[in-house]
């Protein structure tokens, strides 16, 4: 499995007492797998995104990434991780003002140490494969639409190559016709580069692409509801 | 810096406004740097850069020897038990006072030296004064139209010029060098103010205790003219405000720019940017600033400081007035920075994800 999480518990300070966010969560999502998880908000699914993605260390239970216990793991190798095996999609963009789509993937290979001028043609082909083409490569974020910011966002989260890809409510800022398209893209893109992908979403109308939809209900994750 | 630079592409309107406050307050210093300068040379060149190592002050008995050419007087005692002292080097008695001088171009202010050949600034045309003749400074050759050979009159003695020597100035007064006895002719002194002095060997401290005198080196000299001290400590105070001051500013730049990228920050973050990594971009992007802040500052500066060297200004042009100030800008400028961005390393990357923004 690609990303495992088992009877992950945790809890928030809420004045003098804990508030539970996760309770006991467990969850397999294996490569090429497209998981979506729903349910409504403040019932813990962008809790359980920040567990997943390592922002969050839980009061209990383990996350595995790739058969890497987080746990174990220092704050600085978190962020290598992070870096190089995880993939993020933002519910906003997220993207950063001062950059072209092309260097926003460019700026993720200078993390790692790479010469951003060698990655220049793969983050063109890569933005490419989401629909950004045109010269759009090459515009800075206010000069694209809402669904164009979006792809550059799922773009730049793949372009690590990652195992595990993360997606916090990609569709909220879009409109039904582009939000499909959006949730379309991340499937064929699960399948293609064999991510182990969960979806956080409120949105029920996007599931269709999704392998296996979960609810999240007061922290837990409730049984499957069908696709 | 590949996020830095963009940064700074991006937002050029902000950052060529700090650079102008940068390149102002550096021209300033820079201004500062060389005024400064010129007033210490002005004030002290006769003194700075006399040929000797050290510089005794004496007290009559019962009074405390104190470094102020004005206050200082030195016996014939105090003289001979210097020159007598075992291991000692050059001793010269050295006689300053302020006085008038007047010839066929006008009338200025000189400060009359009496010493001996020894301490005479390099001769430009003509020869060392004897009994009865003076050497002029170049400048107050030129502002009185003097030549080697002119009378002129000093403290109503008539002296003929016997020499034109390089520029020299002690409290901001031309000077004029004659031969100890014609200075307290001139001026009216029974004693010279200091001895000039290499020590050599000799155990100096003992004499001083012995000689109710009291020695210190040619730099440590200078504090005893009169004003230069309280001159030079305001202008180098005024300066160290001025580099605070950048300091502070940049610190206040750099932290309203934090606050501003900290959602882009958390982003980072989110997506495997270490804290030491956009710590280092961050203090990379200020560096930048700076240095082209401050190297146009000092260009400007230097440009400015050539005008107002040849105006007649005391300003002193060098590598140092120039690079010290730009140099001190760019380390104090990136503390300030270094102060700023430091809040880099607690944006919680977890504001990046959308429950949370």
């Amino acid at each position: 499995m690609s990303l495992v999480l088992s009877d992950i518990v945790l809890t928030y300070p809420d004045g003098d007492r804990r508030l539970t966010a996760l309770d006991g969560v467990s969850l397999e999502v294996a490569a090429g797998e497209f998981t979506a998880v729903v349910g409504p908000s403040g019932s813990g699914k962008s809790s359980l995104l920040a567990v997943a993605a390592t922002l969050l260390t839980p009061d209990a239970g383990r996350v595995l990434v790739g058969g890497q216990d987080v746990g174990a793991l220092s704050a600085a190798q978190r962020t290598a991780l992070r870096r190089d095996r995880i993939g993020i999609v933002f519910q906003q963009s997220n993207l950063l003002a001062s950059l072209t789509a092309v260097e926003q993937l460019q700026a993720l290979a200078h993390l790692r140490g790479e010469k951003p001028r060698a990655v220049a043609a793969r983050a063109e082909s890569l933005l490419a494969s989401v629909g950004l083409t045109d010269g759009k490569q090459h515009r800075r974020p206010h000069q694209l639409s809402g669904g164009e910011r979006q792809r550059v966002n799922i773009a730049r989260a793949l372009f690590a190559e990652p195992s595990v890809l993360l997606v916090d409510e990609p569709t909220s800022a879009l409109d039904h016709e582009r939000g499909e398209q959006i949730v379309g893209l991340l499937a064929r893109i699960t399948r293609e580069h064999g991510t182990a992908t969960i979806m956080v979403t409120h949105d029920k109308a996007q599931l269709r692409a999704a392998d296996r939809v979960l609810e999240m209900v007061d922290g837990r994750l409730a049984e499957a509801v069908p696709a | 810096m590949f996020v830095a630079l963009r940064d700074i592409r991006f937002a050029k309107g902000r950052f060529a406004l700090m650079g102008a406050v940068v390149t102002l307050i550096t021209t300033l210093v820079v201004f500062l740097y060389g005024l400064t300068g010129g007033l210490a040379s002005a004030a002290s060149s006769s003194i700075a850069q006399l040929p000797t190592q050290d510089v005794v002050f004496g007290a009559p008995r019962g009074a405390t020897p104190e470094v102020s050419f004005s206050n200082s007087g030195i016996t014939p005692q105090q003289e001979q038990a210097f020159a007598a002292a075992p291991g000692i080097g050059r001793v010269e008695p050295l006689g300053v006072a302020m006085s008038r001088l007047t010839g066929d171009g006008g009338a200025t202010s000189v400060s009359v030296f009496g010493a001996s050949d020894d301490l005479l600034p390099p001769v430009l045309s003509g020869a060392a004064p004897q009994p009865g003749q003076v050497a002029v400074s170049q400048k107050v050759a030129d502002d009185g139209r003097l030549r080697v050979g002119d009378k002129v009159s000093v403290g109503g003695e008539t002296l003929t010029v016997s020499a034109i020597t390089a520029d020299r100035s002690y409290a901001h007064a031309p000077s004029v060098w004659t031969p100890t006895a014609t200075w307290s002719r001139v001026t009216g002194a029974k004693q010279p103010n200091a001895l000039v002095v290499d020590p050599g060997s000799a155990d100096v401290a003992a004499l001083d205790t012995a000689q109710n005198t009291r020695t210190v080196s040619r730099e440590g000299a200078l504090a005893g003219i009169d004003g230069f001290s309280a001159e030079q400590g305001s202008l180098q105070m005024i300066q160290g405000f001025l580099f605070a001051v950048s300091a502070l500013v940049v610190g206040a730049f750099f932290t309203v720019w934090t606050v501003q990228r900290k959602a882009d920050i958390a982003v980072l973050k989110a997506v495997g940017a270490s804290s030491g990594y956009l710590v280092r971009d961050a203090l990379a992007q200020a560096l930048a600033l700076l240095v082209v802040g401050a190297v146009t500052g000092a260009v400007v500066g230097f440009a400015g400081g050539a005008v107002l060297g040849g105006s007649g200004m005391p300003f002193t042009l060098g590598a140092a007035t120039v690079a010290v100030p730009v140099v001190v800008m760019v380390l104090l400028g990136l503390a300030g920075a270094a102060l700023a961005v430091r809040r880099i390393t607690s944006v919680d990357p977890l504001t990046a994800l959308g429950a949370n923004r």
